[in-house]
């Protein structure tokens, strides 16, 4: 036993439960730390997924069903927040204690959806109808849709791009999965509530995964979901308390103001305070987005600048679940690949590659 | 939950505002259409708060209305505000305190645009000591006068003697707050509580014991718009867009509108009179139009300065509803005479706003 290879997955959710379960398999210890008491991550808060609206609980079972069949050493409500390197291995630390040593570390600590507060011209927090995708999805999981005033709201508007793309807010990327979740929102919600409206005001579709495209088709041809290609310029409250919000539709070249019960703004990626905290402690390199940067975004997605410690999910970029999962599985093949290879062959690799970079400069 | 977050809002936008020695600069307009606010000002802050505030009688325009009517080129503002600076470092002083909001959004472009480009600034002290000899040091701060209000609202607080309170019912005043859009919609940062949810009019109004109106075109231009006054053309899209305001506040019923923009107050005042005579459309709870002041105005107002001390007779809506709501005791007949005796002339009386009746005697003269 004492010759199985250690390593610590810190995060608990998609892609640190896949990770550990996959590592697992390949036969190492691993010890899954998670910073609250449950596992699960976000995907605990939602209702359904896109695009075939599989419950989300369905899911996550499923991932916690597959890790309860592992031996990986499950840690609830454990911040590291020191990180030391002893030789070949990595200590971390657990307030002022050593919490284990490690061959390996995958940095797994996701997201946190962007605060929508700060778009200040929507009015979050301030005004009682205007609530994020989150929201949305725990009334969902409530199954009652209702306005701050109790009712079944006649009609809904979905801002999508709330923090993401956005050069006031300082985030310039795009969080990939926001169209299709209100794509799928907009569905469930015409499903829900069959006489409400539902508007969805967008800058542009982007569809990247399969069903995508047509998901978005049938939420017009099916579900009569409207879509408008315009920013909302300002939300306001009424007297009431529905929301007034102002846009251009930027196909017909026209303002338009109109009156919703509900407005959803569809939040953003930003990198998790646990993502920032770990990548700072461990001498990670951030990207322009401040995710963690990884070695090659198309070779070696999973490495970090740091030997011995790796990524895996929305830590790196915003990702759906599917591209988690599967980068998951790709981290666990790279600390395989890291912890079967000699110091030698590492330097091997190294140099070829290298010089593999520099022919093909010189090419 | 939304006062927090509010709240969360408005500490994201405190700026430095200075304690004292300012160098203040006046507007070009407020002294003809407001003429009691910069004299409280000066008076407020000299002697009720032992400040030390310095005029230069050299100080002029800042040919902002000229800027944005495009007549007045740009490097030419930068070196009229350059030589503003320039009597600022003369007389030895470091924080501007500006009386008007054209103004003050002038001098904050000015400064950002010195800020990422160094070498127009250094353009600018070729061409200021050129023209004039002189050189200058930038500002350690800028501050709107409704910023140095808001600063001392707990101070005017303090001596209060006409809380904002209806004495007829007991409850506060509902007031419509309406910021200048050059105070802190171009740059937020510069602003108290930034453009969205301004801060700076609002917490005087809650300190003073008000209550904000947030209606829903809070955030609308005020209907001044340079080019939609200045061309003579364009006046009606400037009354329809403060008709938009006025129509989406009339059903919240505010007492009055405070702004801290010359051009705001003066238009929100007496474009009412207009609509009333193009459209018979009177608005205010009572019907008798909705009062605007200044900041310093409700300032003088709530520290019992006397109305026409303060210069409101010279407002287009009759203020007599608000004086009796807040208890303010008043002469009318004294309404349009001077300190000196003389009498100013009665204003022409819109048949709309009747309660200028009262002191209306002669009719003669004109608004």
């Amino acid at each position: 036993m004492t010759n199985i290879k250690k390593i610590a997955v810190l995060g608990g959710g998609v892609a640190g439960m896949e990770t550990s379960i996959q590592l697992n398999r390949l036969g190492y210890q691993v010890d899954l730390i998670e910073i609250e008491d449950k596992l699960g991550g976000h995907v605990r808060n939602w209702y359904k997924l896109f695009p075939d609206h599989k419950p989300a609980d369905e899911f996550l079972e499923k991932l916690i069903s597959n890790l309860s069949a592992t031996d990986v050493q499950i840690k609830t409500s454990i911040q590291i927040n020191a990180f030391l390197r002893k030789e070949k291995k990595l200590c971390l630390f657990d307030q002022a204690c050593e919490f284990g040593v490690y061959d390996a570390v995958v940095v797994a600590t996701g997201f946190d959806l962007f605060e929508a507060y700060r778009k200040e011209e929507y009015g979050f927090g301030i005004y009682k109808n205007v609530i994020t995708s989150a929201g949305l999805e725990t009334m969902f999981l409530g199954k009652t849709i209702k306005t701050s005033g109790g009712n079944v709201p006649k009609r809904v508007g979905l801002v999508h791009c709330v923090g993401s793309r956005d050069e006031k807010c300082g985030n310039l990327h795009c969080s990939k999965v926001c169209c299709i979740t209100a794509v799928k929102q907009a569905i469930t919600l015409r499903q829900m509530l069959p006489n409400t409206e539902v508007f969805c005001f967008y800058m542009d579709m982007r569809m990247f995964g399969p069903s995508y495209e047509e998901l978005y088709r049938e939420a017009q041809e099916k579900w009569a979901v409207r879509f408008i290609r315009g920013r909302i310029s300002e939300a306001a409250q009424n007297a009431d308390e529905t929301i007034l919000i102002k846009t251009e539709d930027t196909l017909t070249g026209r303002q338009l103001k109109m009156n919703v019960d509900l407005l959803v703004l569809m939040v953003g990626m930003l990198p998790s305070k646990g993502t920032t905290v770990i990548g700072k402690k461990t001498g990670l390199d951030f990207g322009m987005n401040r995710f963690l940067k990884v070695k090659d975004e198309h070779y070696h997605a999973n490495e970090t600048n740091q030997e011995g410690i790796f990524v895996a999910g929305s830590a790196s970029a915003p990702m759906n679940i599917s591209d988690t999962i599967s980068h998951a599985r790709a981290a666990a093949t790279a600390v395989d690949h890291y912890l079967k290879t000699t110091d030698h062959e590492r330097f091997s690799e190294k140099n070829n590659i290298r010089n593999l970079e520099k022919a093909l400069h010189e090419k | 939950m939304e006062n927090n977050n509010q709240k969360f809002i408005w500490r994201e936008y405190q700026k430095e505002i200075a304690d004292d020695h300012f160098f203040y600069v006046r507007s070009c307009i407020r002294q003809a259409f407001f003429p009691g606010s910069e004299t409280f000002f000066l008076s407020f802050m000299r002697n009720q708060l032992g400040k030390d505030v310095f005029e230069d009688a050299r100080h002029t325009t800042c040919t902002g209305i000229g800027f944005h009517g495009d007549v007045v080129p740009h490097e030419t503002i930068m070196t009229v505000v350059a030589r503003h600076f320039a009597l600022m470092t003369e007389a030895g002083y470091r924080h501007v305190a500006i009386s008007c909001v054209t103004s003050f959004g002038i001098y904050s472009e000015i400064l950002e645009t010195w800020k990422h480009f160094p070498e127009i600034e250094e353009k600018i002290h070729q061409k200021l000591i050129l023209a004039t000899g002189r050189d200058f040091n930038k500002p350690d701060t800028i501050a709107h006068t409704s910023d140095i209000i808001y600063k001392f609202r707990n101070e005017v607080a303090a001596k209060m003697k006409y809380p904002l309170i209806n004495l007829n019912t007991g409850e506060p005043l509902k007031v419509v707050e309406h910021i200048g859009c050059h105070y802190s919609k171009m740059f937020p940062q510069y602003g108290v509580g930034g453009a969205e949810f301004p801060q700076v009019l609002a917490g005087m109004i809650k300190a003073w014991g008000g209550e904000v109106v947030d209606y829903p075109e809070r955030r609308h231009c005020c209907g001044f718009g340079f080019r939609q006054y200045l061309v003579q053309a364009n006046r009606g899209y400037s009354a329809a867009n403060s008709k938009k305001k006025f129509d989406s506040m009339q059903s919240y019923e505010p007492d009055f509108i405070l702004c801290n923009c010359p051009g705001c107050t003066m238009f929100m005042d007496k474009w009412q009179y207009t609509i009333a005579e193009l459209e018979d459309t009177v608005y205010g709870k009572e019907g008798l139009g909705i009062p605007v002041l200044t900041y310093e105005e409700l300032a003088g107002l709530v520290l019992g300065y006397d109305p026409w001390d303060l210069g409101l007779q010279m407002h287009q809506i009759p203020v007599e509803t608000l004086l009796d709501k807040l208890g303010i005791n008043y002469d009318p007949e004294k309404k349009f005479i001077t300190q000196k005796g003389e009498n100013i002339g009665t204003p022409l009386i819109p048949q709309h706003y009747n309660i200028g009746l009262k002191t209306a005697g002669t009719h003669s003269g004109c608004c």
